[in-house]
């Protein structure tokens, strides 16, 4: 291969990658932009690229029309209550199945694994049906609770992937100093485990932020709603209004790109390592 | 584990031997205990609302209703075709998937490569990639909706400016599965980057050897690259046939699964039944045919993976 035909692929190898990235990067920048414009801006022919001027009112709207506030501190409220859940009990059910002995613990977590490839609409209805029946409708109880009871086959299993990497050799000197389990757990492993716990924290922070179904079916008192439920109402109440709703996605899109932003190392070897998507 | 015995093994020169079985009975104890939870969450919220569904899907159970024994009814409505719906949402969804995936595939997969190749700025490019899979869907749905508006959106200025057809985008029935294909695209970052660490761990003496023959880059592709990462790709097809079979977002925010039905997508259908129209036990039938359909999708590619997965140290 002659240098010029090298340097000739060079070329066009970083033409596609920067007209691919700019390609995903567009629809932010046009959110941004098209959430500053006032309607008259928006409809104007051709397009403006940059908002002229800044038209910052379209934020102030979803507060005043909707009880947006409200819905940030029921999603918050939500998140930190899954993310309590998820942590506590996946690390605790991942170190009992990782390194704990007992009888019928890897046909067990064979069992729990298949749950992985059961699509969620076979146990929506029945689930919905019990929460019902125990009147917890219209409260967050069925949106978080579930997070204590394992949180999550998948994160177990990533967490007991990372603790059976971790030398056997530590367990030993514990139980040596008389010390347990429990000793083990928040002395050696936690803390050996600090990335893991992070990478699934965030997972989970995410997927609990951008959780559509869940409140949807739910929550019907609109003073309960997420952001993401919100956000829908708020979509019927302004039909083409595009830069009110352009400031209302961006209010729910920002705290997700920031947590990204500031964790990004260890999410992307965390999805590198276990092949997990968002 | 053989060092827990090894353990055990050690102190026994300390310890009676009757302590000792003590202390395995004890773990045993303690490890059913530490597995609790999750074990309880399978039953509760797997297991037990598993059976339940399968029974209200033989039932005529609506909401504040005591639930008749139907048999198959249920089932039979579904596929004599009485409820048009279901072949409609059945055909649309996989419509949708069959389009989508290999799409998604082949995008994300040439992503990596070329991200591959020693790029400078990756974490750049990477970063750039990924974002738009952590956009939560309903934000993503109101920016693409935007885009997609027939008169003022940007797509149709620039097919406008350009001279080009424009398009009705999701506001037509034949254009809009196609669209939501292209939406998805959008957010191929999540599959690239674990196509890329798989290209990470091929080792370099591979391609190496290639070049020795007087290969190029085709061969290396071919006879490298896919084999090497077809695990990879087979998870991501695998992950990416059970997603698509659940796009309901898109359709509910979106398209309210119009126009005239055409993207009646099948979650959104099963949802429309269980929450608008109160029928749950029709609605338990949908979701357990839904169920059957990945499962099967699942077994063919899985029976497939035989003859072009190739996974190192199985000889083939």
């Amino acid at each position: 291969m002659t240098t010029r035909t090298f340097r000739w692929q060079r070329v066009l190898l970083y033409a596609v990658l920067i007209l691919g990235s700019l390609l995903c990067l567009f629809p932010f920048y046009w959110l941004v932009r098209s959430s500053m414009m006032d309607l008259a801006q928006i409809f104007e022919m051709p397009p403006k690229w940059i908002p002229e001027p800044f038209v910052l009112r379209n934020f102030i709207e979803p507060f005043e029309q909707l009880p947006f506030g409200r819905y940030f501190i029921n999603t918050l409220i939500i998140v930190v209550g899954t993310l309590i859940g998820t942590l506590l009990s996946s690390t605790i059910a991942a170190y009992s199945f990782s390194r704990m002995k007992w009888v019928g613990r890897d046909k067990v977590f064979a069992v729990l694994l298949t749950s992985m490839m059961l699509p969620f609409a076979v146990t929506l209805i029945p689930t919905f049906i019990g929460w019902q029946s125990l009147g917890l409708i219209n409260t967050y109880a069925p949106l978080i609770v579930p997070a204590f009871f394992g949180g999550g086959v998948f994160n177990i299993f990533l967490l007991r992937q990372f603790y059976m990497t971790l030398p056997r050799e530590l367990d030993e000197a514990v139980f040596v100093d008389g010390g347990n389990h429990f000793t083990i757990f928040t002395r050696i492993i936690l803390p050996l485990s600090r990335s893991a716990v992070l990478v699934i924290g965030l997972f989970t922070f995410l997927n609990t932020w951008n959780d559509f179904m869940g409140p949807l079916v739910y929550l019907n008192d609109e003073s309960k709603f997420t952001l993401a439920i919100g956000l829908q109402q708020f979509q019927g109440m302004y039909t083409a209004q595009w830069g009110v709703l352009m400031a209302a996605s961006l209010i729910i899109v920002l705290p997700a790109i920031l947590l990204f932003m500031i964790f990004q190392r260890y999410l992307m070897e965390g999805i590198a390592l276990t092949g997990i998507k968002g | 584990m053989q060092s827990m015995t090894e353990t055990a093994e050690r102190r026994q020169t300390k310890v009676t031997k009757s302590s000792l079985s003590s202390i395995r009975r004890r773990e045993n104890w303690l490890g059913w205990l530490f597995a609790a939870p999750a074990i309880l969450g399978f039953i509760i919220f797997v297991l037990g609302p598993m059976i339940a569904s399968l029974w209200l899907s033989l039932t005529d159970y609506k909401v504040a209703s005591t639930p008749n024994f139907v048999g198959l009814d249920n089932y039979q409505n579904l596929f004599n075709g009485t409820d048009a719906f279901f072949y409609k949402s059945l055909g649309v969804t996989l419509y949708y998937v069959i389009l989508s995936v290999p799409l998604q595939i082949i995008v994300a997969f040439f992503l990596a490569i070329l991200l591959n190749q020693n790029v400078k700025g990756l974490a750049f490019f990477r970063t750039a990639f990924y974002l738009p899979t952590i956009v939560p869907l309903i934000a993503s749905s109101m920016v693409w909706l935007w885009l997609f508006d027939p008169d003022m959106g940007l797509l149709n200025v620039i097919m406008r400016a350009l001279h080009l057809p424009e398009s009705q985008w999701i506001y037509s029935e034949t254009t809009v599965v196609p669209t939501l294909v292209l939406m998805s695209l959008w957010t191929v970052g999540g599959t690239m980057v674990i196509f890329l660490a798989g290209l990470k761990d091929i080792p370099d003496h591979y391609y190496e050897a290639i070049e020795i023959d007087g290969g190029n880059a085709l061969h290396k592709l071919i006879y490298i690259t896919i084999p090497l990462t077809s695990p990879t790709i087979f998870f991501n097809t695998i992950m990416g046939f059970i997603g698509g079979f659940q796009v309901f977002v898109q359709p509910y925010v979106m398209t309210q699964g119009g126009p005239n039905n055409g993207s009646l997508f099948y979650i959104f259908y099963l949802f429309r039944e269980a929450f608008t129209f109160s029928n749950m036990g029709y609605a338990c039938a949908i979701a357990w045919v839904l169920f059957i359909v990945i499962m099967i999708f699942t077994f063919l590619l899985f029976r497939t993976s035989q003859k072009w997965v190739y996974y190192e140290g199985e000889g083939r």
